[in-house]
């Protein structure tokens, strides 16, 4: 491994959550004489965890990197009491979560609309467990909150950002024949860009 | 109507499974699509009058106060239903089908549903891997939601804030000179009147801290310079101050 690479899995053991490119950046520029990038560095620890068989993998997530440890031992670190898995999100709130991630900023009588029931205490929920935040005010009658997702939320599902959910085309509607012209209803916007956070 | 109640009364048994049953719906979208998976129906040509009688089955067991949001759906079947019985002009093309709007919902409800088993395999995938640090999910941090506040209001808490301010339990020391000099002249002046003196002579009458520190202080300098000597006999005794016999001389 390269001093940078070494440099950087020590930052990331240190850390418990995932650290910025930009974190990372700073890091290096005060600690090395500059000559190796950062993507190199990540690229070099990442080698080094996949070809000598660790038990720990180097793992974009959010934006940032963060060292976890490989799914195959989870079982026998839960026996052994060492760690749990937090609890499941129920499917109301993931269907919640799934509308606010494509149509954010997004107030929550649309949600409700979309789900056909009230959404008052699950966005609570979200709020309280900093998946969903207040991202503005909307237009019309009592400003309603607009909401939309945070980095936990790309954290809880492993995502690097939201592109990586998947597109219009992406997913596969059984019944989505496209039959008559006026149903174009659908859940990700025209241009086919899930995660339009600015409208 | 009529066979609906028939159902849901002939069911009477297994109302408590519905109960539970619908517990698992998140909502009366996806009870009408699981229904329609169910009877593999066309999403597009739904038989409206099969479904709204079924779908009137399954709730009719619920609490009105739980059941709003399926009673809501219930109700917009039924009209559904009325307004497809409507007599139409053959040959009219322009013809609003008036099942276009559920379909409408129907399909953008099941483009969630298939964002949220997307969601729940990744969310599965990340459950499996722990970071070093773990920590259980924190439980609800207090929610910390945009202040809604009148100016009245705000300007009490900040009134209360600098309040609570103002009164820090913060001791002040307050430098308090020794006076070491005014003692080493008591001292002196003692001393060119008696050869020998208790620790107590020399003490002022109810002393203050810092008169007694400046006197231990002005002795221990007068030692050091040779001109008396300090003598206690054993420990915590008073100590005796003698005139020291080499000063004398000199």
């Amino acid at each position: 491994m390269t001093p940078l690479a070494k440099l950087l899995e020590a930052a990331l053991f240190a850390s418990g959550t995932p650290v910025s490119a930009a974190e990372l950046r700073a890091m290096a520029r005060h600690a090395t004489d500059g000559e190796e990038t950062l993507e190199s560095a990540l690229d070099s620890l990442r080698d080094h965890y996949e070809t000598d068989g660790h038990g720990v993998e180097l793992v974009e997530i959010a934006g940032g990197w963060q060292i976890l440890t490989r799914p195959e031992f989870t079982e026998a670190i839960e026996r052994a009491q060492l760690a749990s898995r937090p609890q499941r999100l129920s499917a109301a709130a993931l269907e919640t979560l799934a509308i606010i991630a494509y149509r954010q900023p997004i107030g929550r009588a649309e949600i409700e609309e979309i789900r056909g029931v009230g959404a008052g205490a699950i966005l609570k929920s979200l709020h309280e467990r900093g998946l969903v935040d207040v991202v503005a005010r909307g237009e019309g009658i009592g400003r309603p909150l607009l909401y939309g997702t945070t980095p936990a939320f790309l954290e809880q599902f492993a995502l690097r950002h939201l592109e990586e959910l998947p597109r219009a085309d992406e997913l596969a509607i059984a019944l989505r024949a496209p039959r008559p012209a006026t149903l174009t209803g659908s859940l990700v916007r025209e241009n086919g860009e899930p995660p339009a956070r600015a409208d | 109507m009529d066979d609906v109640k028939f159902a849901a009364g002939g069911e009477a048994a297994a109302s408590e499974v519905f109960v539970v049953e619908l517990a698992e719906f998140s909502g009366p979208l996806d009870l009408l699509l699981s229904l329609i998976r169910d009877e593999q129906i066309d999403i597009y040509d739904i038989p409206i009058a099969r479904i709204a009688e079924q779908f009137l089955a399954r709730i009719s067991t619920l609490k009105l106060d739980e059941a709003a949001e399926y009673l809501e759906m219930a109700a917009r079947l039924v009209r559904i239903k009325a307004q497809l019985l409507l007599p139409r002009r053959d040959g009219e093309d322009l013809w609003d089908d008036p099942r276009a709007e559920l379909v409408r919902r129907l399909l953008e409800y099941q483009q969630v549903r298939e964002v949220v088993d997307h969601l729940e395999k990744l969310s599965e995938a990340r459950r499996r891997r722990f970071a070093r640090a773990f920590q259980p999910t924190t439980p609800a941090a207090p929610a910390t939601g945009p202040l809604s506040l009148s100016l009245p209001e705000l300007l009490a808490g900040v009134d209360r804030v600098l309040r609570l301010a103002r009164k820090p339990h913060i001791h002040d020391i307050v430098p308090r000179a020794l006076d070491v000099d005014g003692a080493i002249g008591t001292v002196r002046a003692l001393l060119a009147l008696r050869a020998r003196a208790q620790w107590t002579d020399v003490l002022p009458v109810n002393p203050e801290p810092w008169e007694v520190l400046s006197l231990l202080l002005a002795l221990l300098e007068l030692a050091k310079l040779g001109e008396l000597r300090l003598e206690q006999r054993r420990a915590f005794a008073s100590f005796e101050i003698t005139r020291d016999p080499a000063s004398e001389a000199a």
